[in-house]
């Protein structure tokens, strides 16, 4: 056991690229949690993510020895945070394990929008923050400017940050240092009962679940009964350990310590993130606040192309929920796709890793719908229903009024694009409440209806300019607006898939937008294909797909007749790619496409 | 390896399953003076072709097949290319005698030859007719100097003319080929080029629309971007125009790119559009024989030199024999059938396929007016002959 003076638990936010990874290697090697040359083979080793699971974690959570310049011997440990705005949740169980966070920032860069999220969240849960500024041996790096920066943008006092490249070493023992001398030790009673905080759970084929916890009081042991006070349940504590980062177990963890156990639990479901362990016959008095579980924002359907691997996608998706408790399914039915899942993901990143996934690791190809936010749909005898697909849209003379999630979005952008992010935020019913200069880069706060967002407007940010923006965005409040279903009819059929809900003012565009994008998207048929906006009964858009004029092959004679029908062949094996709606066939892709909004 | 053949006293002969649709034979001869780059035939450059070698595989090979097929009446006789006109007379002599050795030559026999203008001289023409041909296809393919020459064509339009002129003086029956939809050419254009082609025309015509073939030099040049052939649609304009020419000069279209006076058909290509039989001998040559109920799908080495090594070696230079599984072959003969403005025996099909096709299926593409029954008999329209690929793909699921 280490006293709770020479302990400290610590972060690391920066926005992705900014130098995080770069920069925990450098603590590790330095600290001499790896040789030289096993710092090559750990790398290599997180390639094979799923063999290699454990490892991929454990370098993410990382229990340091330094020698400090006191002489003293102080116990670190590293948590690392995600990056990506759909995982602030995870940010933030992350930061709340800890009492300090270093802010790396690219001294050639500068701020960026997940900077600033993140770092607002360390500051909220009461961090000692320490800036180091990164990759200052680059030719383009401006750590004055840069400095200012932190100091206007985040109000953080920047003189003493760190100056390091983490790249080449340069600053590292300054970083070390600072973690000893500017950030608090833990605070905690060794001889109470048991009071952890459960940070994160992950499965692990061997181990079965593997539980990363911070002892905030007592002392957690092999064979020891404990319970998760939120969950109810008890379980028998088979292994106690750290990670260094290779796993090593321990004979215990103590107040103030970060590490993990195992102990038989079969799901990661069965772990609530933000729960409370605690001794079974001596448990603590109160449990710990806790987090709300992660809410999933974004939904969407997923439906295998081939209706006939239904069960496979049940399956994989089932498979996948064993680790990723923040994802939601439930089985749905379309009439134009058949059977499938509506899943709910924390945001877009999300839902594009999952689907990702299904497709290449389980070799099922999808078919994935508009994705929706969820709606508050209030009805005239006063009931509240929560919608999340727009096929689920009540009789409209049964709604008194919709209300929809808006968003603070917090967006940096190069001064020369700033003209177009405002546009793309005005058209998408954005609401502006900020807009600041820090040097050459404006930072402008949006507020904007979730639905405008969910779809491709992170897309069309990047592509307008050219990359350079950073966004961020957290959910603000839900608000009533004028909002309606329209659906697309396809040679006079609804499609449900390609039902949205939009505001009313905007559905004609769209509408159009969408018709237009269809007639690109099916290819032309043997007859004309009328393709529909429409709200209710009202048709507000249309275009037609004209029939195909010619496609016989010219020359077929005898020598022909084996190639040509290979030909036909390939033709109904396509056909099966398609879904066919009444009598038209409509491409996979079609039904993302269709959606993607161009400006203008 | 193929199997060994039968011997034909263990099989009765030709059953009426045999007959439907006629027997042909086809003999490949694959060289050529220059490769022309719109072409994906087998064929290829050679000068000094050891003449009486080819021939003697080729009649060794021929031998072959008539062990395949067993006794049988011939329907027609056609040699294709490559440039079988490059043949001398005394080459094209001895082979039509071994085919008459081998099957029954009636009377009156259609015998085709294809021919380029370059390689058409009197005396050889007037040989070939002495030997047994009887109807000459001349690869004319366009009426303007410029666009043989981007065409690849080693012939001018005076030289074509001329070749068409000697032809008709020496055989009854005379065709030509024309190329259409070449980049940058207008329907007035065409229709003007077309009738003019018309007025020199004896009674058969066969007009393609030009096609971008997967490993040709236009291929080459279209993914460059420097051939842009007509659109979709435009080239649909121009397959109406000449629709409409012909018609007019009353050379009806029996076929998609086949137009024809009354009784002047090409025999032989009807044998594969009706899915008769057909033995094809030769580098590369593709044949579709019944034997003992099954139908047998035949294709021979491609490249000249080891096609002719594997005949003097095994009789026979198959690289492919294979039974057609029953749906194929209902597939197939609908491929080729539909074609045809005189259509197909749907009875046919499901005999061969053992399938039918779903009455909702075929009302709602009669009703889109793709295809017409009548009489048992089914039809593409002039509509869904155009659309044919999509059509069979919609007709065939």
């Amino acid at each position: 056991m280490t006293d709770l003076a020479h302990i400290r638990n610590f972060s690391i936010v920066a926005h992705i690229d900014h130098g995080k990874s770069t920069l925990a290697d450098r603590l590790i090697q330095l600290c001499g949690g790896l040789t030289q040359r096993e710092m090559k083979e750990q790398v290599l080793d997180s390639m094979d993510i799923e063999r290699e699971r454990g490892i991929t974690i454990k370098a993410q959570t990382v229990r340091l020895s330094y020698q400090a310049a006191d002489g003293e011997t102080y116990q670190l440990n590293l948590i690392d945070t995600p990056g990506h705005v759909d995982f602030a949740y995870e940010v933030n169980r992350s930061l709340a394990a800890c009492e300090g966070s270093l802010l790396v920032v690219d001294a050639s860069q500068g701020v960026e929008a997940q900077t600033l999220a993140n770092v607002y969240q360390a500051i909220e849960v009461n961090h000692e923050i320490v800036p180091v500024l990164n990759k200052i041996d680059l030719p383009a790096a401006e750590p004055e400017r840069v400095k200012e920066q932190i100091e206007d943008v985040i109000g953080l006092d920047a003189s003493d940050a760190v100056e390091i490249s983490a790249k080449s070493g340069l600053g590292i023992d300054k970083v070390l240092e600072a973690i000893v001398r500017r950030l608090p030790p833990p605070r905690g009673d060794r001889e109470a009962p048991l009071k952890a905080m459960l940070v994160d759970s992950w499965y692990d084929p061997y181990l079965g679940v593997v539980v990363l916890v911070r002892v905030v009081d007592g002392v957690m042991k092999k064979g020891q009964k404990i319970k998760m006070m939120q969950a109810g349940a008890s379980y028998t504590v088979d292994q106690v350990g750290i990670f260094r980062p290779k796993k090593e177990n321990v004979k215990e963890l103590s107040a103030g310590e970060i590490g993990f156990f195992t102990a038989s639990i079969k799901e990661v479901a069965d772990t609530a993130v933000g729960d409370t362990v605690t001794d079974e016959k001596r448990p603590c008095e109160k449990p710990l606040p806790g987090f709300k579980p992660a809410q999933p924002v974004v939904f969407c359907g997923l439906f295998p192309i081939d209706s006939s691997q239904f069960e496979d996608l049940r399956e994989a998706i089932g498979k996948l929920r064993l680790n990723d408790a923040s994802f939601h399914y439930e089985m749905e039915t379309s009439a134009a796709l058949g059977f499938g899942f509506r899943c709910g993901f924390l945001g877009l990143l999300h839902l594009e890793i999952v689907r990702e996934r299904i497709e290449r690791e389980f070799n099922i190809e999808l078919i994935t719908t508009a994705p929706s936010v969820i709606y508050h749909v209030y009805l005239t005898n006063g009931d509240m229903v929560e919608m999340h697909n727009p096929a689920d849209m009540p009789d409209p003379v049964k709604i008194d009024r919709i209300e929809e999630p808006w968003i603070r979005a917090t967006i940096l952008v190069p001064d020369e694009y700033l003209g177009a992010v405002l546009k793309l935020c005005e058209d998408r019913r954005g609401i502006q409440q900020d807009l600041t200069y820090a040097g050459a880069r404006a930072m402008v706060v949006y507020r904007l209806p979730l639905n405008e967002v969910v779809f491709d407007f992170y897309d069309r940010l990047k592509s307008i300019t050219r990359g350079y923006a950073s966004f961020d965005y957290q959910i603000e409040n839900y608000e009533a607006n004028d909002l309606v279903k329209m659906s697309i009819l396809v040679n006079e059929e609804p499609v449900d898939a390609l039902a949205t809900v939009v505001h009313r003012a905007r559905a004609e565009s769209r509408g159009r937008a969408m018709c237009e994008k269809l007639k690109d998207l099916i290819p032309r048929h043997l007859f004309k294909i009328p393709v529909q906006a429409a709200i209710g009964g009202r048709v507000i858009a249309r275009e037609t797909i004209a029939a195909m004029r010619k496609d016989v092959t010219a020359k077929c004679y005898g020598g022909d007749v084996s190639r040509k029908r290979k030909l036909l062949e390939k033709q109904k094996e396509g056909k099966k790619k398609m879904r066919q709606f009444g009598r038209v066939e409509i491409p996979q892709e079609a039904f993302i496409a269709a959606l993607k909004m161009d400006d203008n | 390896m193929p199997a060994l053949p039968l011997d034909d006293s263990a099989r009765a002969a030709s059953s009426p399953a045999e007959t439907e649709g006629g027997f042909g034979v086809y003999i490949h001869w694959p060289f050529c003076l220059s490769k022309c780059p719109y072409c994906d035939f087998n064929s290829h450059v050679m000068r000094d072709v050891p003449e009486d070698a080819y021939v003697d595989a080729i009649i060794r090979e021929l031998t072959y097949f008539r062990e395949l097929s067993g006794p049988r009446t011939l329907t027609s006789l056609f040699f294709g290319g490559g440039t079988p006109s490059l043949m001398t007379p005394q080459a094209v002599t001895r082979l039509i005698d071994a085919v008459a050795g081998l099957w029954h030559v009636p009377q009156g026999t259609e015998i085709s030859m294809e021919a380029n203008p370059t390689s058409v001289e009197t005396a050889y023409l007037k040989g070939y007719k002495s030997g047994g041909v009887n109807r000459i296809s001349l690869g004319v393919q366009a009426l303007s100097d410029d666009d043989l020459r981007f065409l690849g064509r080693l012939h001018s339009v005076g030289e074509a003319l001329q070749a068409v002129k000697l032809a008709r003086d020496v055989f009854e029956r005379v065709s030509f080929d024309l190329i259409y939809a070449r980049p940058a050419q207008t329907p007035a254009a065409w229709r003007r080029e077309l009738e003019e082609a018309i007025s020199y025309a004896a009674d058969h015509l066969s007009l393609y629309q030009l096609t971008i073939e997967p490993g040709t030099a236009f291929e080459k040049l279209f993914k460059a971007g420097s051939l842009l052939p007509p659109s979709a649609d435009d080239a649909a304009t121009l397959y109406e125009v000449t629709q409409e020419v012909c018609a007019k000069a009353g050379f009806g279209a029996y076929e998609v790119s086949n137009h024809a006076k009354p009784g002047a058909e090409c025999r032989h290509n009807l044998v594969y559009w009706r899915y008769g039989d057909y033995a094809g001998a030769g580098p590369g040559a593709h044949g579709r024989l019944s034997v003992e109920g099954k139908k047998i799908a035949t294709e021979t080495e491609r490249l000249p030199s080891r096609w002719q090594a594997e005949v003097m070696r095994a009789g026979h230079g198959l690289t492919r024999m294979e039974e057609i599984a029953p749906a194929e072959q209902g597939d197939e003969m609908m491929m080729m059938g539909l074609r045809l403005s005189e259509g197909v025996p749907l009875a046919r099909y499901e005999k061969l396929s053992g399938r039918i096709i779903e009455e909702k299926r075929l009302l709602l593409l009669e009703k889109d007016g793709l295809i017409t029954r009548r009489g048992g008999q089914l039809y593409a329209t002039a509509r869904g002959r155009m659309v044919l690929d999509k059509l069979l793909g919609e007709l065939l699921v």
